[in-house]
């Protein structure tokens, strides 16, 4: 019974932490880049869901879908300044790339919104089964990225623009040859990316305090559960996710919960080495 | 080819270690160089204090802010605090020395972006180049105990607010004084408050950040509840910037405690009490550092009611001229009301206990100097090192003993609770209880 | 060895020398702090370009050597009551090992996959040592203020710090500069243009490439130890810093991938340039700004860093600018 609530709360987190490693994976996938600046993107997202609800009294869930909609331009408008030019070019410079862009956003956030941690103050209380309590916000949360990942995979294999998002993916020399606009796609993509960091980074608004810095760390998660679910696979990426919240909930059962980082990046590196398609081996 | 690459590697480590083991004799040479330059840097006070009668003179308090990253709003408050007193001295015409100058104050900082990376840069900068006078450190322990050895290289004379850990001062040092209760006695009084109220409550968990205050505070609170008879039955740190304390919270509710205890700093600290709320843990007295008395711990709502914090100083201490009498201290410096009209005239906002530090941490200094008649280092430090007072802030009087030089040991904490009032979240002290100005609300629930 | 009769790494050599001497002669300690910040990491992007622009390996967690080499340097000076070059010894000894290991599982990883392994072992190496006792946990390592005594005092402690850091950063450049310049160095930059093709040509790649990856983590270990003895104390957070460790790459790129005078123009440039912003009023809100702005512009436009658009303008400077 105890150890149900452990699993419980870290599974809910994990549909989280799969929204916003979805993201990277989709660039990475997409793109072949690693966005350093999907941190500071979901940091934006939590302000996102923040400034409309504090400033305008809109319901933080409804806040949700503008955040989303404001990061795929944020997404597009990145990818042509930062990005565009360094498509080509080796690994490095589009890693740097978007590290400067973290640089000008975390600047910028923290010019315009100090360090100070942010709280939104709307509570929907917690539910109570027997021993467990589960607070609502955290539910929400995950039947919100269940529905995110949804709308992607319709979006992904049921439209033609998601039709050629794949088929970039897939050779961006054969579908430039197909017509498709690869550039446009890309930024798109990049643009796909941001909404889905963004989105995440609004529903953990709705749970944890933030500050601009706070997405560092789920940056990191997202780069253990992409690994973990296989890069640039964004279904693996919900998997993973639900892996990385399962093991941040029952490692603290039996280690004292300093334990959970060192294990998590051991098993992301033993993964890397021996698993690089990811656990579930789903080849791309 | 691979033996090339091992001869490199050998080669290397010959060289470094020869560079390193003939080093030192350089160094015997070189040494006097650098001592030489003190004296000039020392005499720049000193060739002022011929200066005629009545004369203006500046002295240079030098510090860093994190005006950025992780610590600025503590930071930011106690630079205010410390702003506030510059302000004061120097409107209301310095102060004067023995020799009949007038001493007036100027601030030379820099940001040190709440990492330690450049704060020994920033400090060498400060009193080289700023030929800063008098040093405050910055905020948090980790930082002050980087600023420290720069300041007691230098010889000057560094007051540190904000930074809490007893570590710093078992150093050696000898110029360093801090203005805070240390850390080990940050939650040793909370466990006093739970003893007088509850004698049966016998099982706390101790949950703290891993750094070096909030380790140092749980550790010396294991110590002291252990030697109290209390059973500990949980003693665990969680990563600085941890957002997510279901894990803890589950761990608690099997371990079924009377009370918990730690935190760390503000986020952290107001995280775990909303998810304490939202999990509905049954415990009965929850204690954390630092995020309680802060303002804006009060934005938690409900989840806020019936936390207990320990505060370095609470806009309704009473410290009054009054006590400093009956207990044969001197008294010095602005009422509590006048320090906290003055702060929300400047910053429109109540005063916490950062801002407070700050505040302190000049008057310190005005004090010392007043009392010295001087600015050299020596002076300044004597009289330092023989003060006694009672202030807005409360009692201050520091270790002179070569062990733990420096050391606050004239102050202590009090500890507030957040009650709900006609529907207002506001903060009464509850402990000690000669300050308390309601008693304990408990059990929490 | 005919490649060290080329007068551009001499001249290297001797502005290093002139700048580590400066705040020797003006008898600055400010000076000496700026420089010693500048110089560390000169040392430290010297030594990362080794795997990075030579074998073209994106180490992107390098600072791990750096911190675990202070870590172990502190606990042989506190704990085990050393002298200052054992400890300094015993920090570059444990990076070129940890480098030898690691080098031996993850060098097989590939482009960003190998990013990520090295970015997972400096955040797992943190995160092991907030859970090691022995390095003090949490709180890490602080030094007694008696330790400088041995040293004359923190005064000339702090001298000796700066006359070492001045020592080893000349030697990083010297080692750059002697590898790119040998036969191991040639095997390196085939790696780096075409992996498979080094192996074919006769490259016996994993050896190579570990052995790059040991020679690029020794003086980051050693001035690890210099550093954190200087700064009186060791804790995880900071010495395992990510942040740092891009910076890293930062300078490498912004001097000039796979030269040997790049990385120094590039730490020098990007730690002033820092410094400036940092101490300038107008800028000092908006610095990271204005950073991120400046890197995103050299990347976009000069991505070859100063030293490699020099070469490229200049064919003649190939001939001096190494």
């Amino acid at each position: 019974m105890e150890n149900l609530s452990f699993l419980i709360d870290g599974l809910l987190l994990g549909f989280v932490y799969g929204v916003a490693a979805m993201g990277l994976t989709l660039i990475w996938g997409v793109m072949n880049v690693i966005n350093l600046a999907h941190g500071p993107i979901i940091a934006l997202g939590s302000f996102g869901v923040y400034l409309l609800f504090s400033r305008l009294g809109m319901n933080p869930y409804l806040a949700l879908i503008f955040t989303g909609a404001a990061g795929l331009l944020l997404g597009i408008v990145i990818y042509w300044i930062a990005i565009n030019r360094v498509i080509e070019a080796p690994h490095l410079s589009s890693l740097l790339a978007t590290f400067s862009v973290n640089m000008v956003i975390i600047g910028l956030g923290t010019a315009a919104f100090s360090t100070t941690p942010r709280n939104i103050d709307y509570s929907l209380g917690s539910l109570t089964f027997n021993t467990i309590t589960i607070p609502i916000s955290r539910i929400i949360a995950a039947v919100a990225s269940i529905i995110f990942t949804a709308v992607l995979y319709l979006f992904l294999y049921r439209t033609t623009l998601g039709k050629y998002v794949r088929a970039v993916a897939n050779n961006r020399a054969a579908a430039e040859l197909m017509g498709i606009p690869s550039r446009r796609i890309l930024a798109l993509s990049f643009g796909l990316g941001s909404t889905l960091a963004a989105l995440a980074g609004g529903l953990i608004a709705t749970i944890f305090p933030f500050t601009i810095l706070s997405g560092g760390v789920y940056e990191l998660k997202s780069f253990v559960i992409g690994v973990l679910g296989g890069l640039g696979n964004p279904l693996g990426a919900l998997i993973g996710g639900l892996a990385l919240g399962l093991l941040e909930g029952i490692i603290p059962a039996f280690l004292p919960v300093t334990w959970v980082p060192v294990l998590e990046f051991a098993l992301f590196v033993l993964i890397l080495l021996f698993r690089p398609t990811g656990l579930f081996g789903v080849k791309k | 080819m691979n033996r090339n690459i091992i001869l490199m590697v050998t080669l290397l480590f010959v060289l470094s270690i020869s560079l390193t083991s003939c080093a030192p004799q350089t160094v015997e040479t070189q040494a006097p160089q650098p001592q030489a330059t003190q004296p000039v840097i020392t005499e720049a006070p000193a060739t002022t204090e011929e200066t005629v009668m009545g004369e203006e003179k500046t002295a240079i308090i030098g510090f860093t802010a994190s005006q950025t990253g992780k610590l600025n709003v503590e930071s930011i408050r106690q630079i205010n605090g410390l702003n506030l007193w510059m302000k004061q001295v120097n409107d209301s015409g310095g102060i004067k020395l023995a020799d009949g100058s007038i001493v007036k104050f100027e601030a030379k900082y820099y940001d040190d972006e709440s990492n330690k990376d450049r704060v020994q840069e920033l400090y060498t900068r400060l009193a080289t180049e700023d030929k800063a006078d008098f040093m405050i450190s910055p905020y948090s322990s980790g930082l002050a105990d980087a600023a420290a050895v720069i300041a007691e290289q230098y010889e000057k004379i560094m007051i540190t607010t904000g930074a809490a850990s007893d570590s710093t001062y078992m150093k050696g040092y000898t110029l360093v004084y801090q203005a805070y209760t240390p850390a080990s006695k940050y939650l040793t009084g909370a466990l006093d408050l739970l003893m007088s109220t509850d004698p049966n409550a016998k099982k706390i968990a101790i949950v703290h950040e891993n750094d070096k205050f909030s380790t140092d505070v749980s550790t010396a609170l294991d110590e002291y509840a252990k030697s109290k008879g209390y059973e500990v039955v949980l003693f665990e740190g969680y990563d600085s910037g941890a957002t997510d304390f279901a894990p803890f919270i589950n761990k608690i509710q099997d371990a079924a405690p009377d009370a918990i205890m730690g935190g760390g700093h503000f986020q952290d600290g107001s995280t775990f009490a909303k998810q304490l709320f939202e999990k509905k843990t049954p415990v009965k007295f929850v204690a954390l550092l630092v995020a309680p008395p802060e303002p804006s711990f009060a934005e938690l709502g409900d989840a806020a009611i019936g936390i207990i914090g320990p505060s370095q100083w609470e806009p309704q201490a009473k410290f009054t001229a009054e006590a400093a009498q009956a207990a044969g201290l001197e008294w010095y410096g602005p009422t509590g009301e006048e320090f906290i009209s003055a702060y929300m005239n400047a910053f429109n906002e109540e005063p916490s206990y950062h801002a407070a530090g700050g505040y302190i941490a000049g008057l310190l200094l005005q004090k010392a100097i007043e009392k010295a008649g001087a600015l050299d280092t020596q002076s300044v430090a004597a009289a330092l090192d023989s003060l006694d007072l009672l202030t807005f802030f409360g009692h201050l009087k520091f270790d002179t003993t070569p062990e733990a030089h420096g050391l606050q040991i004239g102050h202590s904490m009090i500890y507030i609770q957040w009650v709900s009032k006609d529907g207002n979240l506001v903060k009464e002290v509850v402990w000690p209880t000669e300050g308390a100005t309601m008693p304990v609300i408990y059990p929490l629930r | 060895m005919n490649a060290w009769r080329t007068p551009g790494i001499w001249v290297a050599l001797l502005v290093i020398l002139a700048i580590g001497l400066m705040p020797i002669v003006l008898k600055s300690d400010a000076t000496r702090e700026v420089v010693f910040t500048v110089l560390l990491s000169v040392a430290l992007a010297s030594s990362l370009n080794i795997i990075l622009g030579y074998t073209g390996y994106v180490s992107f967690g390098h600072i791990v050597f750096f911190g675990l080499g202070g870590y172990v340097g502190l606990y042989a000076l506190n704990v085990v009551g050393l002298p200052l070059w054992m400890a300094i010894s015993a920090g570059g000894l444990a990076a070129g090992l940890l480098a030898f290991l690691l080098g031996k599982a993850i060098l097989r990883l590939r482009g960003a996959y190998f990013a990520l392994a090295t970015i997972g072992i400096n955040e797992a190496m943190r995160a092991f040592v907030i859970n090691f006792p022995a390095f003090g946990g949490a709180i890490g390592i602080s030094l007694n203020f008696r330790i400088y005594r041995e040293y004359g005092g923190a005064t000339s402690a702090l001298w000796l710090t700066y006359y070492l850091m001045v020592a080893f950063t000349l030697l990083a450049v010297a080692l750059s500069y002697a590898i790119k310049t040998s036969k191991f160095g040639l095997g390196l930059i085939a790696i780096r243009e075409n992996e498979d093709a080094a192996e074919v040509m006769g490259v016996v790649t994993p050896n190579a490439k570990t052995w790059a990856y040991v020679l690029s983590a020794i003086i980051p270990g050693m001035v690890g130890v210099l550093f954190y003895f200087k700064n009186g104390n060791i804790e995880p957070g900071d010495a395992f810093r990510l942040h740092f460790s891009i910076e890293l790459l930062v300078m490498v790129m912004l001097g000039g991938f796979g030269t040997v005078v790049g990385p120094i123009l590039g730490a020098a440039g990007y730690q002033r340039l820092r410094g400036i912003l940092l101490t300038t009023p107008v800028l000092k809100d908006i610095q990271l700004v204005v950073a991120g702005v400046l890197l995103l512009l050299i990347i976009l436009f000069i991505p070859s860093g100063a030293v490699g658009w020099l070469r490229h303008r200049f064919p003649k400077l190939r001939q001096v600018l190494p």
